[in-house]
């Protein structure tokens, strides 16, 4: 019985998230200029909607996307740059707010890591092909006729070339 | 009383499962024929026992048995008998259920396919699933039982979310699951490889199937829920790198390069060692994919309500099976013998390359989903890794790898003349300069990516179908010898091709609908018209209708290009009430050059709508790549040569030799 | 042995010793609050209709422990948490202040009224801008914040017995003594 609480509890509080985040397609105020309009959706695309997963507040119908938007558009137009327009947001939300986490010491593996990765893995093949020997130290000796022949009797519908 | 038939045989198969589990292996080790040909039986009971406990559940919620907690709290009478029955798989317990039911599915396939392997190797392997199978059927038997009972049964059932009742969303979780489940077959081939002590050419042979049907089935379960996002979530989204979406595309990564080092292992008998970690390596990306997924560890629309005690059973059991399977790696895997050797240009290289670049994507997805967690850890600070992140370090990887693809099937085996294989691709160049020069011409102001984008498109196409012109000879020969030829080219030769083919496809939709998108979203009132990507969009007015289970407020749309014929859209954006939420249906009009993508949303209390109109090119061209990459992998399944087994030897007599020579 | 073959079980060794931890002790949903030790964020709002006179951000500076509670009645789960609340105002433990968070003034003043007002004084948030000044992106937050206007403490989600007796009782106790 307690398991069905449990899951209507749950239930309902992603209901509530739900409405949010399931929401109306937007009805809001542009801005005039449609430079600072295209700024305004730019700087957008790269603020996380808190209340949805990994979209941007762009992406979203959620009320709080609405409300951040607006934000956004507000200081803009009250002439913030870029930078004070997202640090607005990061004082009240924290780094978290940014969909693109910005290059810190704590950040710094996750940007560096596929580059080390891919690193590592190409000393790895290195040494693999370099400690194997390589095939150029394999001398091949040119088929004689009678070779030549059976190779061809052998194989007769494959390439009629030979092997360089 | 289905429910406790379902109990039963869920025990009964538990109970199979440990048997399935061990006895095999000691008649492996004591090659005692009786115990190994014990694994075939136990893996037909097993399937048909957990065939019968699916069918119970089935049961229970097509007739809507509300004494089932599971059907309680995951159905409704109203619900059409379709997503009743899909309603099974749309929960934890019954998704659970579906897992070990296509597990044993496997089983019960390599049992019947497998005729033709050696019986400690057959053995080995099906003992291997019967011992993951074991881990999955405690967990669910403990943790996640979908016959539990709710007494008093209550009226009606509590799950009418209108999210899940969609086709898409329906046929989405077989396909992946058969995906994910599929690579456990490789999982067990390479465990008892690695037992056995020897991986040779015929085991690579024998594993390549599998792998196939896994990559293919996960191919198109992760289109699936793509294409699902695309038209339900009304934003046109199709791809954001959530958590639970880089759980399958991660093993999705790996299973393909698996495929790939794997015909490596098979023809040259090398990359051994690296080959049966790949294929752990990517079984493990699906366990721990299950786990991210039900643990709570994770947040994501995804994400089944997690609980924290299921979170601890999957964790113990990854921490065995992964964590067992590593070291035994560790243990055996230095004995190896290697093989062949080759040149860094060759074949071989390319599908190292091939290999490294799919593994660094894939380190890398992996990288930056459990990032959060990592850093939450360690400093309490909370870090969100999202699209820009994964585009940028994916993309560096996805170039390279693209360019190689038009490449490697051109290179011999072992040693390659990089020259050659450029001059016999120069038309792909040539059509790939055409493409990308085309498309700066026409782009107003477009990204350079879609160049590049366009350019890689035209160059693989165009080389792939080079390829597979060179090898039947076309216009070189004669027309009847290439058709011989094309007729008696092995299934795998053309599945490669078409396989190719369909990521150029995916890289046109990918780049063309991602550079050129245009989108107008504003306030329209009734009879007004936009124009938008060169179509134009009258706007005929709103009505208030009443559907099955919701109301809806539904736009009704004209879409014409050029003032020619015009096509109805209807975008529709309902309330549901049972349980209350409200969801866009967009009105998609796909055609092969663009899809129309129409939103309608609130009023804005002057007689106005507000909506959202997009113009996406060739995106369809996603969905049909994908499509197309499944018929490549399917078709090379049904090689003649996989369904035989590994070649055996053939003797040949050659003049002037005294002894037959095998070939 | 050989360090590439050991390398893989201990990536994933590692892997495993913190998917253990987090199971354990992280939650993701909670996003810590950016403003501890900062002083609340100046508003001043009128109060909801028939229920207490309006709240401004002076009001949360009175020397002694106060929490400021975001709630709606849209909210299905602030009921979960207004009974705790009611029974506080009942003890007189500590001062509860409502923020009514994105909501009609009548439909905040009816819910009120059907569950009991434990608020001592209530402000309507209808834009929500103050909310956002706050930090809060979900309905119910509660904030502990202390004597001298600083915020102490964010608790995401309803307030149960269990998190009142671990998070804001020692708070109580720290600062009113």
């Amino acid at each position: 019985m307690s398991a069905i609480f449990r899951s209507g509890f749950i239930a309902t509080i992603f209901a509530v998230f739900f409405i949010a985040s399931a929401g109306a397609v937007f009805v809001e105020k542009q801005l005039e200029d449609p430079a600072q309009e295209i700024r305004a959706r730019e700087i957008s695309e790269g603020i996380r909607c808190l209340v949805c997963q990994n979209q941007s507040i762009m992406d979203s119908n959620a009320d709080l996307a609405r409300d951040l938007r607006q934000i956004v558009r507000e200081r803009i137009l009250a002439g913030d740059s870029d930078a004070q327009v997202k640090n607005f947001l990061v004082v009240r939300y924290g780094d978290w707010v940014l969909l693109d986490p910005p290059f810190k010491l704590r950040t710094a593996i996750l940007w560096l890591g596929p580059l080390v990765i891919f690193l590592l893995g190409g000393i790895a093949v290195i040494m693999f092909v370099r400690g194997r020997g390589n095939a150029d130290d394999v001398e091949t000796v040119p088929l004689t006729a009678e070779e030549e022949a059976n190779f061809k009797h052998i194989l007769p519908d494959d390439n009629n070339e030979l092997p360089k | 009383m289905v429910a406790e038939l379902g109990q039963f045989v869920l025990v009964l198969a538990l109970v199979t499962a440990i048997c399935q589990g061990i006895l095999p292996l000691i008649g492996a080790h004591k090659q005692n024929a009786a115990l190994m040909k014990l694994a075939e039986n136990a893996s037909f009971v097993q399937f048909a026992a957990l065939t019968g406990a699916f069918i119970c559940l089935t049961v229970g919620y097509v007739t809507s048995d509300f004494s089932i907690l599971n059907v309680a709290s995951n159905s409704h009478s109203l619900k059409p008998l379709l997503y009743k029955i899909s309603g099974v798989w749309g929960n934890h317990e019954g998704s659970l259920l579906l897992w070990v039911w296509i597990l044993a599915l496997f089983g019960f396939a390599v049992a019947l396919f497998g005729r033709n392997l050696p019986d400690s190797l057959k053995a080995r392997v099906l003992a291997i699933q019967g011992l993951i199978g074991v881990g999955f059927l405690l967990f669910v038997l403990f943790t996640s039982n979908p016959f539990e009972r709710l007494v008093p049964a209550p009226f009606d059932g509590n799950g009418l979310n209108p999210l899940l009742q969609d086709p898409g969303l329906a046929f989405h979780p077989p396909f992946l699951y058969l995906g994910y489940v599929g690579l456990s077959v490789t999982f067990s081939f390479a465990i008892a490889a690695l037992i056995e002590g020897k991986v040779d050419p015929a085991w690579a042979r024998w594993v390549r199937p599998w792998t196939l049907a896994a990559w293919a089935f996960l191919t198109i379960g992760i289109a699936l829920g793509s294409w699902w996002a695309y038209y339900e979530l009304g934003w046109g989204g199709w791809w954001f790198w959530d958590p639970v979406e880089n759980a399958s595309f991660m093993p999705w990564l790996a299973a393909t390069a698996l495929l790939h080092s794997a015909i490596v292992v098979e023809k040259r008998d090398t990359l051994k060692n690296w080959t049966i970690l790949l294929a752990i390596i990517a079984f493990s990306l699906s366990l721990l994919g299950t786990f991210l997924v039900r643990s709570g560890v994770l947040n994501s629309v995804h994400a089944f309500a997690s609980d924290p005690a299921r979170g601890v059973f999957i964790l113990m059991f990854l921490v065995f099976v992964i964590g067992g399977s590593l070291v035994l790696y560790a243990v055996r895997a230095p004995a190896m013998k290697g093989g062949g050797l080759f040149a860094p240009i060759s074949r071989e290289g390319a599908l190292v390359l091939n290999n490294l670049l799919l593994s660094t994507a894939a380190a890398t997805v992996l990288l930056g989903t459990l990032y959060p967690i990592f850093l939450d850890a360690f400093t309490g600070e909370k870090v969100s890794v999202g699209p820009p992140y994964f585009n940028a370090t994916f993309l560096p990887l996805a170039v390279p790898l693209v360019i190689a693809m038009a490449f490697g099937p051109f290179l011999p085996w072992k040693r390659a003349d990089l020259g050659s294989a450029l001059s016999r691709l120069k038309f792909a160049m040539f059509a790939a300069l055409i493409v990308l020069g085309l498309t700066w011409w026409l782009q107003t102001d477009g990204p350079i990516l879609a160049l590049v984008g366009m350019g890689l498109f035209a160059w693989l196409l165009v080389g792939s179908l080079i390829e597979w012109a060179d090898r039947i000879r076309l216009f070189r020969a004669p027309f009847n010898s290439s058709w011989r030829r094309m007729v008696t080219l092995p299934r795998s030769a053309h599945g490669m091709t078409i396989a190719h083919i369909g990521v150029a496809l995916v890289v046109l939709g990918i780049t063309a609908s991602e550079a050129w998108q245009s989108e107008r979203l504003g306030i329209m009132k009734p009879g007004e018209t936009v124009t938008v990507g060169s179509y134009d969009f009258k706007f005929n007015g709103a009505e208030q209708i009443v559907g099955p289970n919701y109301n809806a407020l539904r736009g009704s749309f004209t879409a014409s290009k050029h003032g020619g014929a015009g096509y109805q859209m209807f975008p529709e954006q309902r309330v549901y009430t049972d349980p209350p939420m409200m969801t866009t249906e967009a009105a998609i009009r796909p055609m092969l050059t663009a899809d129309l993508y129409v939103v309608i949303g609130d009023e804005d209390g002057a007689g106005g709508y507000a909506t959202r109109i997009y113009h996406k090119p060739f995106i369809s061209w996603i969905w049909l790549g994908c499509l197309t990459m499944f018929f490549g992998g399917f078709l090379s399944l049904s090689d003649r040569r996989l369904r035989l087994g590994a070649p055996k030897k053939r003797q040949v007599e050659i003049k002037g030799k005294e002894a037959p020579t095998h070939i | 042995m050989r360090l590439r073959f050991l390398a893989p079980v201990l990536t994933f060794s590692a892997i495993a010793v913190i998917m253990w931890y987090a199971l354990f002790n992280l939650d993701p949903s909670e996003i810590p609050s950016e403003l501890l030790s900062k002083p609340v964020p100046e508003f001043s709002l009128s109060g909801v209709p028939g229920y207490g006179p309006d709240l401004a951000s002076t009001d949360l500076k009175t020397g002694k422990v106060t929490l400021l509670n975001v709630f709606a009645s849209w909210c299905v789960a602030c009921l979960a948490e207004h009974p705790l609340f009611m029974e506080l105002k009942k003890q007189g433990k500590v001062d509860i202040y409502g923020l009514n968070y994105k909501d009609k003034p009548d439909a905040a003043a009816k819910w009120l009224k059907r569950n009991g007002n434990p608020y001592v004084k209530t402000g309507m948030d209808e834009k929500g801008r103050v909310g956002i000044d706050f930090g809060v992106y979900g309905v119910p937050e509660t904030f502990v914040i202390g004597p001298d206007g600083k915020i102490l403490d964010k608790i995401i989600g309803p307030v149960s017995q269990d998190i009142y007796e671990q998070r804001i009782e020692p708070l109580l106790e720290e600062n009113n003594s």
